[in-house]
């Protein structure tokens, strides 16, 4: 299943365009990672993805209708969307900042009960269970970051959404947090991110974007994308043979 | 703190400081002269208690309950617990707006031009401090905006004071931008609890929009909220609040800057339970200035309120700065 489908979507500022006539699938469950270097309009995209910035052109489909129709109600249940710099203004407890992912569904017939339910749910799923009762402004950045990760993960919005969720993230924590991207995408939540550990998204990403100038360059599997002349082109980076898949992982616990 | 912890303690202090400001000041009333009024007896202490002591206190409350949920609604809004309806400048704005309506002789002609003078002027205050700070809210952008349009409104006020036709106008202005309640009467309650409570209904209707934005403006509009409506309220409510206040009060400063910072650790740092107990505390803390100023106030030289609130609130904005530069750092 398609879920968001880009048709020739531009976007532009003052100083020129900062999307460029896209047009992409975005779907099946599994997960899509937008790469390429700093400026590329990779943030750009996903926030017109998100429905949080209208383009200019073109038309984005969020599976059947179009995403500027979709209620802001509506579209809040049914993407969820973490940004780059995301930080919490206020020490605020992790417990109450995943509970904001349940924001979208209160409604009088949601019950208090079942939210905690799916709070602690998440929580756990993201390994912070244990820290929910500290203010998250305490937290070390990799801690933050699965908190912020499983408030994402509370809105149970069948599109996941995230801007560089592994950005100034130590080695374990990048795998911690690609572990429970690829559990959602396995229970068919479509995983939509950009990244610049590229070995990292080589190895778990099902789709890989190589983007350059607010066009893209290439669009399939990691190995047909990232190969050595594509990263060279696009990154002006030497990797002999292309990238390599990480064969890093976390040790069973 | 448990949310009946935290009523109690509120409610407690709120009763306590109600009885206080009836019972005390320069002519205390005895506790038979409030025996007196509920069994509708004529006394002069109960006289004094239901024309004078009441109407002040429930005049002192309704403007305080304003100032403090409009600063727990600010701060949550800007994400800047320096927002506050002095700080940015949306109080002189409110003073500019009832200062006109003074200067032109139209208060005279329609009742209500007072209040609603006031409260355009506010609305006016607070969407230019919107578009100046935009959506960033960065601590120094949204202080420096509010410089801005608060130099613009004293200066504006100024040269109103300036072309006044004679000593009296100049000095009716000057006392009433002081802020105090010494003028409450019942008339005075019934002019500004349609607009306040208006306020303090639509403030608390932003709720959920100030709570996402504790994860960024982004985050909130992804989570459904922070959209159009949201901007309207804030302004319409900071409006209503601070321009009703500023209209039968004058300027009384920093009560929202102080209320919720000192509640905010009690509620979790959550800015939605935060908006509630800030109306109470703000009214407690107005009521409880006001008694301070009953006291301090000579036979012949009177204290005003807004000189009170702002000798005490100056050197807490000066704390504040400091620590939020530490924060930031």
């Amino acid at each position: 299943m398609r879920r968001l489908i880009f048709d020739r979507v531009s976007v532009s500022s003052r100083r020129g365009p900062r999307l460029d006539g896209v047009s992409l699938a975005m779907g099946e469950p599994g997960i899509t990672a937008f790469v390429g270097p700093n400026g590329a309009g990779k943030s750009t995209l996903l926030r017109v993805a998100a429905g949080l910035l209208a383009p200019d052109e073109g038309q984005v489909w969020l599976e059947d209708e179009a995403l500027s129709a979709v209620s802001d109600a509506d579209r809040a249940r049914r993407i969820a969307f973490l940004s780059a710099d995301g930080r919490a203004a206020w020490p605020l407890s992790a417990w109450a900042i995943v509970e904001l992912g349940r924001l979208p569904h209160r409604t009088a017939r949601a019950t208090r009960a079942e939210d905690a339910a799916i709070v602690s749910n998440a929580l756990h799923r993201c390994g912070v269970a244990h820290l929910a009762d500290l203010p998250v402004t305490s937290l070390s950045s990799g801690e933050q970051a699965r908190v912020f990760l499983a408030r994402t993960l509370a809105t149970q919005a069948p599109l996941l959404i995230l801007d560089e969720p592994t950005a100034a993230l130590d080695p374990h924590h990048q795998l911690a947090i690609m572990d429970v991207l690829s559990e959602e995408a396995a229970n068919g939540v479509t995983v939509v991110l950009a990244a610049h550990a590229l070995d990292l998204v080589s190895a778990r990403a099902d789709q890989v974007v190589l983007m350059s100038e607010g066009q893209v360059v290439a669009a399939g599997t990691p190995q047909h994308c990232l190969t050595e002349e594509r990263i060279r082109q696009v990154f002006g980076v030497v990797a002999p043979g292309g990238i390599q898949p990480t064969p890093w992982s976390l040790p069973p616990s | 703190m448990s949310r009946l912890k935290l009523w109690s303690l509120l409610a407690g202090l709120f009763t306590t400081s109600a009885l206080v400001s009836l019972l005390a000041g320069p002519q205390g009333v005895s506790i038979s002269g409030l025996l007196d009024v509920l069994a509708g007896r004529d006394s002069l202490d109960a006289e004094v208690l239901v024309q004078l002591r009441l109407p002040r206190l429930m005049l002192g409350a309704l403007v305080g309950a304003g100032l403090g949920m409009s600063g727990a609604m600010l701060q949550g809004y800007f994400r800047n617990p320096l927002a506050d309806p002095g700080v940015i400048g949306v109080s002189a704005c409110g003073g500019l707006g009832a200062v006109l309506a003074l200067y032109f002789g139209v208060t005279g002609v329609v009742a209500m031009a007072l209040p609603v003078a006031a409260v355009l002027g506010s609305a006016i205050g607070v969407a230019l401090v919107l578009l100046l700070a935009g959506r960033s809210a960065r601590a120094t952008t949204l202080v420096l905006a509010g410089v801005a349009v608060s130099a613009t409104a004293s200066a504006l006020t100024a040269l109103v004071m300036n072309l006044a036709p004679n000593p009296w106008a100049l000095a009716e202005i000057a006392y009433w931008l002081m802020g105090s309640l010494i003028d409450a009467s019942w008339h005075e309650v019934l002019f500004a609890s349609p607009f306040i409570l208006a306020g303090l209904v639509l403030a608390a209707s932003t709720g959920r929009t100030l709570d996402a934005l504790s994860l960024g403006e982004e985050e909130a509009r992804s989570l459904g909220q922070n959209g159009a409506y949201a901007r309207y309220a804030i302004v319409g409510a900071t409006a209503l609040m601070v321009g009703a206040g500023v209209a039968v009060a004058g300027s009384i400063g920093f009560v929202g800057l102080v209320t919720p910072h000192v509640l905010r650790p009690l509620v979790g740092h959550q800015p939605s339970r935060l908006l509630w107990p800030c109306a109470l505390g703000g009214a407690i803390l107005v009521m409880s200035a006001d008694l301070a100023v009953r006291f301090l106030s000579g036979p012949g030289m009177p204290l005003y309120l807004g000189v009170l609130t702002a000798l005490l609130g100056a050197p807490f904005f000066l704390w504040l700065v400091r620590k939020t530069r530490e924060d930031l750092a």
